[in-house]
């Protein structure tokens, strides 16, 4: 476990000391204040619109800081030459995996408490309330559903060979997932076979993440919260997901030559 | 003589991309033993196997057959890297690091207690002449610091046995100088070195064995003073060894 964490340790120091994260933070943060600033329809529940256009940033100011900072991490390492070094030592390959898995989680982990702590500000100001439970749940929800991209995104690390592909490739199945991956067998439905049978095995076959994006409503309409089984449900099966990628990534890994 | 590393038989061939084509022979059944305590220059042309020896050493590529160990411990498993130090032909570190941070990550990968390791970066810092520059990002360093910085991270784990990919590859005679001076103190602590190098009036004056390799097969192996023999230099010894002919001009 220390090399994990070694490995991590250092994942998460690469990303505090690159810009990426600082300028999603303040663009994110400029768009929001600038909104906040002016009722342009004059409506009074104008902070509804709002919450739901500064999570929508967060969740895309998210799905972009994992999957870049993912995305080039083996390749980084292999093109720079620091894996001949790294893998020298008493380090496994299956421990390196891990490691950078557990830092880019953990990275995004404190990448989100930021853009959270920053939106429940910008909602109290507004409300004066701090639903601080359901902030919870939205956040807990979307950080584990990361966990399934990060681990996507590092498989596609090992088999893709540019980091660019690969990022386009899990941002595109990311975003095709939470845009239209619940209405999947309904499409099936009004298939013709064989149709019919290769959409509905996508459907099950592919991770659902749309229910931690569905989660924004919970805030922006203020729902009351959801039942903590169900919470812990949907972070199991998003954890089995993530468990699954990263054992198809470490035994890709396993016999790749890294010269 | 304690024996710490030790090939047998090993072979490597690496498939072609190619469609049809037959797998590229590497190494071929090389026999390699090297004793505790020796600097031992592994020399060869371009092309002729070493990286791939060392790859293979390290656990970076897998062998097609026969058999490699460090310390009686096939090389397969990461516990036999526990002992090693390496450093890597023209490698860069992460940059966006300190030496005293990447040299604090290396050691934690080695499990080396809190105290050890701050003891051990000292050390291998002041070895390497890097103190004043401990504190700065590595992407700010020249590139005989970089090597210095590979040299401090090869010896952060104290090891046995260190092994250099042409470990003065790109530096200036200054450079070149301050590597062997560093090799030559290891060899008086009792450390056993391992190097390819290109440069073979390094490998006269620093080593007590080399082997030459050509075309993935042992061609020489033995104390400098019997490979020389009765031929002028080292440099003269391995062009006749690898099969060189020079050609006169007409």
């Amino acid at each position: 476990m220390n090399n994990i964490f070694a490995v991590a340790g250092i994942v998460i120091k690469e990303l505090y000391r690159r810009k990426d994260f600082y300028v999603l933070f303040i663009l994110t943060v400029v768009i929001c204040l600038v909104m906040a600033s002016v009722n342009v329809f004059n409506d009074n529940q104008i902070i509804r619109y709002l919450k739901e256009l500064c999570l929508l940033l967060i969740w895309i100011s998210s799905l972009v800081i994992a999957i870049t900072t993912t995305a080039r991490q083996i390749p980084a390492e292999r093109e720079q030459r620091t894996l001949l070094p790294l893998l020298a030592k008493p380090l496994s390959r299956t421990q390196l995996i891990f490691g950078k898995f557990l830092g880019c989680w953990l990275a995004c982990g404190l990448v989100l408490v930021c853009f959270y702590a920053f939106f429940g500000a910008l909602a109290a100001s507004r409300e004066h309330a701090w639903p601080l439970l359901n902030y919870f749940q939205a956040a807990f929800l979307h950080w584990v559903m990361l966990g399934v991209v990060i681990a996507m995104t590092l498989l596609g690390s090992l088999v893709f060979a540019a980091p660019s592909s690969n990022s386009t490739i899990c941002f595109v199945i990311v975003m095709a997932i939470l845009c239209v991956g619940r209405y999947l067998d309904l499409v099936a439905l009004s298939l013709a076979e064989p149709g019919r049978s290769i959409i509905s095995g996508i459907y099950y076959t592919f991770p659902h993440l749309e229910v931690p994006f569905g989660m924004r409503n919970l805030i922006v309409h203020d729902w009351p919260l959801i039942e903590w089984k169900f919470v812990a449900l949907d972070a199991l099966y998003l954890l089995a997901y993530a468990a699954v990628f990263l054992v198809a990534a470490c035994l890709v890994f396993r016999r790749k030559a890294v010269n | 003589m304690n024996v710490i590393l030790r090939t047998e038989k090993l072979r490597v061939e690496f498939k072609s991309r190619e469609f049809r084509q037959s797998p590229k022979v590497a190494l071929c059944g090389l026999d390699l033993e090297v004793n505790a305590g020796e600097v031992f220059g592994f020399l060869g042309p371009n092309g002729a196997g070493k990286t791939t020896t060392i790859n293979v050493l390290l656990g970076f590529v897998q062998p097609t057959g026969g058999s490699a160990s460090l310390f009686g411990i096939d090389v397969r498993q990461p516990i036999a890297r526990q002992r090693i130090g390496y450093l890597p032909e023209l490698t860069y570190y992460y940059k966006f690091l300190t030496a005293e941070e990447l040299l604090r990550f290396y050691s934690r990968i080695f499990s080396l207690p809190r105290a050890e390791a701050e003891r051990r970066i000292d050390a291998v810092l002041k070895l390497v002449e890097l103190e004043s520059a401990r504190k700065h990002l590595i992407k700010t360093y020249s590139k005989g610091m970089q090597q210095r910085v590979g040299l401090a991270q090869a010896l952060i784990n104290n090891p046995d046995l260190l092994i250099l990919d042409e470990p003065t590859s790109g530096l200036d005679p200054l450079g070149r100088m301050k590597v062997r001076e560093i090799i030559q103190r290891l060899k008086n602590e009792g450390k056993t070195v391992f190097f390819s190098s290109h440069e073979l009036g390094e490998v006269e004056t620093v080593c007590d064995r080399v082997a030459i390799i050509s075309e993935g097969e042992l061609k020489a192996i033995g104390r400098v003073g019997e490979i020389v023999g009765q031929r002028a230099s080292l440099e003269k010894a391995f062009l006749d060894i690898v099969g060189y002919q020079t050609q006169t001009a007409p």
